[in-house]
């Protein structure tokens, strides 16, 4: 091996080293790879309607991402989010039950449910000191009991002007897609220009020494959950809008989704690291392959085991680079 | 340099309290909800519906015994119920109502085990991939794999030879099978755990990864025997739960992984690894599973009972934190 320390002289590795320096690289590199090859191998992925679908079917993953993305980068997590989505899908569409005019206050009370929610998370793992699988798991377990006791199937409905959410467009860009996007522009800046994102890194990192330098640990961490409850609010009233009513299992996919989203954007479980823009790429890649799934229609089951190899491929692959 | 003793009290310290405080909290939670049932439901002590009890319990301690050495030594396995699943459902079809076949088909569960319990560990220990991941993949792997092999619906079944191990009694007597199944798992834990090399190296690995690794010890070896463990306590925990359940379906193992977890951290197991001992796993177990059977006797309808699940989970370790907290000061 080479004992040259700082820039080699050859090219190869000077763009080597320009890669290396542009963040997220590995799991942008991973997207733009699959993102090509399912161009060039697969029938019909380029389309425009095509890319429309792959970009309406990345909101819901990917607003709920985006808020557990700040939970991780604490070295928390959320799995309670499905189980609340599908509750939040089930409360808008009873609440709004077609009227127009309950479109707004049901907004509104989801936001309230969601972030009720987050809160309870955060004051339960940062104030009880509770581990937060432990602590997401049973807020998971508590608000599936009080979902199925009453609900087994869809309830209410929303008016076909909600639906606008889902279906419509700002020009050729669907009115989700922008919704995303803003979101998740917002919760970048969060991240990176503010103090909040700047103690949630601390706290991710190393939280003795954080609470040690001053950093209000428990606080930051509640807002993070709260963001995290938020994120689950928005990915509710955008399906609902989609599927036009809730039902209580709509949710179901999205807690170990969003985490594997988050994982495969860079951000390590154990906390510290990451990013809304890796978490995007992430979100990006997982909605490519269910995308494709469809198109080259693989049964379910296959699905599973072909996702669970990804899974672990991508992570494996992403692991390694930073290891190097 | 002179020490500041004026921030030492003068504490009258009363050893009974003391040494009630040194218990795990989970003996005295497991205590609580005995007595509860025993209020609720008397006829719970009699021996049959005692030994009901243990053989339903059983399947749940051996899977989260096994469950135990992974997070000990500092990872997570959440493919556990579907590799309980893949177990029952390649049983099934294996012995296929042949009693003869049964022997083949506890080899090819530990056959499957060792082999999910490798991978689960070399993925994880070389490439790297957090073992929250790892095992999530494996877990949808392996979900999928099984509905593939079965074609949707479970094919075959097993036979009574099979069966016996969760459901019979010894001989004529009122002891299940699976108690002493179970008793020697235990005891073997036990060993491991607190008299072998292997044991120790568990605790070292878990507690602190880069020192035991500068002190020699192979940390990649031994977390990989951890997952190779649990995965052998899911394959045998799907024996004993075909046995009780009498068939195999698609959904046997659900569920599994997240009450192997709980039942760990019930018994007061630090999720981050290094810490605890076997019989808080046990008493883990074992308050898990009455709790189950408490809010059967309550009669809640079944929704409600994951309700008050969630809580007595959140409140057992909490409680579990605040003592640790208070026991600092």
């Amino acid at each position: 091996m080479s004992t040259i320390s700082g820039t080699s002289r050859n090219f190869f590795s000077q763009v080597q080293e320009i890669f290396n320096r542009i963040p997220n690289m590995g799991v942008y590199g991973v997207l733009v790879l699959i993102f090509v090859g399912c161009l060039i191998f697969v029938p019909n992925f380029g389309s425009p309607e095509n890319v429309r679908n792959l970009g309406q079917h990345s909101v819901a993953l990917g607003l709920v991402a985006i808020g557990q993305t700040f939970v991780i980068i604490a070295a928390s997590l959320d799995l309670s989010v499905g189980v609340s989505i599908s509750a939040m899908a089930v409360l808008a569409s009873l609440m709004m039950d077609g009227r127009t005019s309950m479109m707004l206050p049901t907004v509104l009370m989801v936001i309230g449910f969601g972030t009720f929610v987050g809160l309870i998370n955060g004051l339960i793992i940062a104030k009880l000191r509770v581990n937060p699988f432990i602590a997401t798991l049973g807020t998971w377990l508590i608000l599936q009991g009080f979902l199925f006791s009453r609900f087994d199937n869809f309830a209410g409905g929303v008016p076909r002007e909600f639906e606008y959410l889902g279906y419509g467009q700002i020009g050729p860009v669907p009115v989700g897609v922008i919704m995303f996007f803003l979101v998740a522009a917002g919760g970048q800046l969060l991240l990176s220009k503010t103090r909040f994102g700047y103690h949630l890194f601390g706290i991710g990192g190393n939280q003795q020494v954080s609470r040690l330098s001053g950093v209000r640990t428990a606080r930051t961490m509640i807002i993070a959950h709260v963001l995290c409850g938020l994120g689950a609010a928005l990915t509710a009233v955008f399906i609902v809008s989609r599927l036009r009513a809730g039902a209580p299992w709509v949710g179901e996919t999205y807690t170990l989704d969003s985490i594997a989203a988050v994982v495969v954007g860079g951000a390590p479980l154990s906390g510290g690291i990451g990013s809304i823009t890796g978490t995007v790429a992430g979100v990006l890649i997982f909605s490519i392959l269910n995308n494709i799934f469809n198109i080259l229609n693989i049964g379910a089951f296959a699905q599973l085991v072909i996702r669970g190899i990804i899974l672990i491929s991508v992570v494996a692959f992403y692991s390694f680079r930073l290891r190097k | 340099m002179e020490v500041d003793t004026t921030t030492l009290k003068e504490k009258k310290v009363n050893p009974v309290i003391t040494f009630l405080q040194r218990i795990p909290v989970i003996y005295f939670v497991m205590l609580l909800i005995f007595v509860v049932i025993g209020i609720v439901q008397p006829n719970f002590y009699n021996s049959r519906p005692f030994f009901g009890f243990l053989k339903r319990a059983a399947p749940l301690i051996v899977v989260s015994i096994g469950q135990m050495f992974v997070i000990i030594s500092g990872e997570f396995d959440l493919s556990v119920g579907s590799l309980i699943t893949v177990c029952a459902a390649v049983a099934a079809k294996v012995i296929f109502n042949d009693p003869t076949k049964v022997w083949e088909a506890f080899a090819w569960i530990l056959g499957i085990a060792l082999v999910v319990g490798l991978i689960n560990g070399l993925v994880t220990t070389k490439l790297r991939v957090p073992s929250f991941i790892t095992t999530l993949g494996m877990m949808l792997i392996l979900t999928g794999a099984i509905s593939i092999y079965t074609r949707g619906a479970p094919q075959g079944g097993v036979t009574d030879n099979f069966r016996i191990y969760g459901r019979a009694n010894i001989g004529d007597s009122i002891i299940p099978i699976a108690l002493i199944v179970t008793i020697v798992v235990i005891a073997i834990a036990i060993i491991i755990m607190h008299y072998t090399t292997l044991g120790r190296r568990i605790y070292a690995v878990g507690g602190n990864p880069i020192a035991a690794r500068l002190s020699g010890v192979r940390v990649d070896m031994v977390k990989t025997l951890a997952f190779v463990l649990c995965a052998l306590g899911a394959g045998l925990g799907s024996i004993l739960i075909v046995g009780f359940a009498g068939m195999s379906s698609l959904i046997i193992g659900k569920g599994y992984e997240f009450q192997s977890i709980s039942a760990v951290v019930l018994g007061g197991v630090a999720l981050t690894g290094g810490s605890g001992n076997v019989g808080m796993v046990v008493a883990g177990a074992l308050t898990l599973q009455a709790l189950f059977s408490l809010l059967n006797f309550l009669g809640l309808p079944l929704p409600i009972r994951l309700t008050v699940q969630g809580s007595i989970i959140i409140g057992a370790v909490a409680l579990a934190a605040w003592r640790d907290i208070r026991k600092s000061d």
